[in-house]
């Protein structure tokens, strides 16, 4: 089932080629590519993404200190959580085996607030436009200034929304941009009482605005079940991090994975051994490798990541308004977990309403004012850090040598994680809605909605002006340009 | 009060050329200037609207594809309007766009804006800007110094 339509069964000259390049509204640069007979019947899906393995060969060499800053230059949306990842790794090869209550409160404080401005970005801006107008709606309506002339309150909330957790950002890492506030062993600062004092005065309003973002995603499933609950549906296995009670937790705790009945298969497993867990597949179509569960082999082993996982595979979340919200889809769900794709925006916005919560507790902690920053201990070599990050399970692996030097980086990054899943869902989303219709903007949309329901981070390529056009190309059989279409 | 000149930048610094626009950014910074204020980022992002208000004027700054020729000139800078284009990738979201949000979102017009071009060509992971790119971003400086006293 699974990899079904991996592959054309049938002989690809005669089939027709159509490339969604690359695909928009997601961050980074990724294709798919829809191999079609003449009757328009899918043969072959495949989304293809750049992933950044360059990245791992640029910080070999370096000094271990350099490397939290350094990988922030990964990503332009999520540099925090690789700031955080970094951080955790190098608080092993330091030897900080507890952080001072103050650093491990201003790292936690820093990650709720990128996982607040990175869900709200990407619920109000990249996926309200196709939930609220429609997937096949009218193209150039479509987008953020469309919400944003129709919806213009829906449209400041979330930039207010993501205003306010880039704001938690810069107070906790000292810069809008590039920020060193995570080091090995701990942190380099703490929060003043007026920054406290300062974030504390719009806390409120933004938990109450995170309650109406899952009061609007909610409503929209009940209002139309057939379609948030079938689009891109599929079953597979879930993982992420739990806390050691089994609550939510988003910046640390031990690996558990469910299978599709909801039945745990691992729990509370230790990440530094996260290596004899999980194998990276490559295949020869992808730069992006395939990660499955080892014990599983390839072909069962494969799994999600991320919100839809997370607040299925998690007992309890521990704060109110989050946890009644949890219970609402689990219910919602039935007898085993929600597999719709377009599940991942509910549990999204149920996050994000948790980290405006979490956030709310953290400024209460007295804590944040602290002045015991660092812990040193014990110096080893190797190290690994893994933190949930908006997309799902982030994975920073370092060996150092003896000169403090970088020998060897293995990142698995969340999108990687989820890379079979997205396949999945493509090749799901392909065949219901694409087999045998003309092709359209719309349909190809369907497409990228299915993508997008998961978040992808696609490597922060190069942005310059005029990079970044959306391109589908239709060839004939031959390998002839049909047509061309650009949205840039 | 914020300053009535926003120099807006973005880019990523590791990625070769793809530095012209917070280099440009952060020698304006260096040049201190009365009510000029510099702002970098990776990306343009919707929440920047927030970083408009209140200005006089706007500059956007950024590298931009297509090298420039002997022909050419070494940069451009053009008058923008709001515009509901289709930028769809958030990581690409046009300043035109951006103006059109603001007008949308905050109800009023947005501040008169320029956007910078500075043409590059190398965008490798790790590798610094070009030789040829760092000549046009001192071309660039030497018309801004001008243009940001006006």
């Amino acid at each position: 089932m699974s990899f079904e339509l991996e592959t054309a069964t049938v002989a690809s000259d005669s089939l027709r080629r159509v490339a969604i390049d690359p695909v928009s509204r997601v961050e980074g640069h990724g294709k798919v590519t829809l191999l079609l007979d003449e009757n328009n019947k899918v043969h072959q899906v495949r989304l293809h993404i750049v992933e950044f393995r360059g990245f791992e060969r640029f910080i070999q060499g370096r000094p271990y200190w350099e490397v939290p800053v350094m990988v922030q230059r990964l990503c332009g949306i999520c540099p925090v959580s690789h700031h955080l990842a970094a951080s955790k790794a190098l608080d092993v090869i330091v030897g900080a085996k507890q952080l001072t209550p103050t650093a491990e409160k201003m790292r936690r404080l820093m990650h709720y607030g990128q996982i607040l401005q990175s869900h709200a970005l990407h619920f109000f801006h990249l996926s309200s436009p196709d939930l609220l107008f429609g997937f096949d709606s009218e193209v150039a309506q479509r987008n953020i200034v469309g919400v944003a002339a129709k919806y213009p309150d829906i449209a400041k909330q979330g930039i207010l929304l993501r205003k306010y957790g880039q704001e938690v950002i810069r107070l906790t890492a000292g810069k809008r941009v590039h920020g060193t506030g995570a080091v090995p062993g701990g942190v380099n600062r703490s929060l003043t009482g007026a920054e406290r004092q300062e974030l504390l005065k719009d806390i409120y309003q933004i938990i109450g605005w995170s309650r109406e973002a899952v009061k609007i995603i909610k409503e929209l499933h009940q209002q139309n079940p057939a379609l948030y609950d079938q689009f891109g549906s599929f079953r597979s296995h879930f993982m992420g991090l739990v806390a050691p009670n089994g609550d939510l937790d988003l910046y640390h705790g031990g690996l558990r994975a469910k299978n599709a009945d909801g039945q745990i298969l691992f729990d509370h497993v230790d990440y530094q051994t996260y290596d004899r867990l999980i194998t990276e597949e490559v295949k020869p179509w992808s730069y992006m490798k395939f990660p499955y569960l080892t014990q599983f082999g390839p072909e069962q082993g494969w799994y999600r990541v991320g919100p839809l996982a997370r607040v299925q595979n998690c007992d309890r979340i521990p704060t109110p308004f989050a946890e009644h919200e949890r219970r609402e889809l689990v219910a919602y769900a039935g007898s085993e977990p929600m597999h719709g794709s377009l599940g991942y925006h509910w549990a999204r916005m149920i996050e994000m309403l948790f980290s405006a919560e979490m956030i709310k507790e953290l400024l209460h902690d007295d804590d944040l004012e602290g002045s015991d920053l660092l812990v040193t201990g014990q110096r080893q070599r190797e190290g690994v850090g893994v933190i949930e990050a908006p997309r799902g399970t982030l994975f920073h692996h370092y060996q150092v040598d003896e000169n403090d030097l970088v020998t060897m980086a293995n990142l698995i990054v969340s999108t990687t994680n989820n890379n079979h899943a997205m396949n999945v869902a493509v090749r799901e989303v392909a065949k219901k809605y694409l087999d045998g219709q003309q092709i359209t903007e719309g349909l190809l949309n369907h497409i990228e909605v299915a993508i997008r329901a998961y978040d992808p981070c696609l490597s922060c390529a190069t942005h310059a002006l005029g990079k970044m056009p959306l391109e589908v190309v239709l060839l004939d059989a031959e390998g002839r340009e049909l047509d061309r279409q650009y949205k840039a | 009060m914020p300053a009535d000149t926003l120099v807006f930048a973005w880019g990523n610094p590791s990625r070769g050329d793809d530095a012209l626009g917070p280099l440009f950014a952060e020698a304006v910074q260096a040049m201190q200037l009365p009510q000029v204020e510099c702002l970098t980022d990776f990306q343009l992002q919707v929440e920047h609207t927030l970083d408009l208000v209140g200005r006089r004027r706007i500059l956007f700054v950024d590298a931009s594809c297509g090298v420039a020729d002997g022909v050419q000139p070494p940069f451009r800078c053009a008058p923008l309007q709001p515009a509901r284009d289709t930028s769809y990738t958030t990581h690409a979201m046009s300043p035109v766009a951006l103006l059109q949000v603001f007008a949308e979102v905050q109800g009023q017009a947005p501040p008169p804006s320029w956007l910078l071009a500075i043409p590059g060509e190398s965008w490798e992971l790790g590798q610094p800007p070009s030789v040829a790119a760092q000549e046009r971003l001192t071309l660039a400086l030497d018309w801004a110094r001008h243009w940001l006293r006006a």
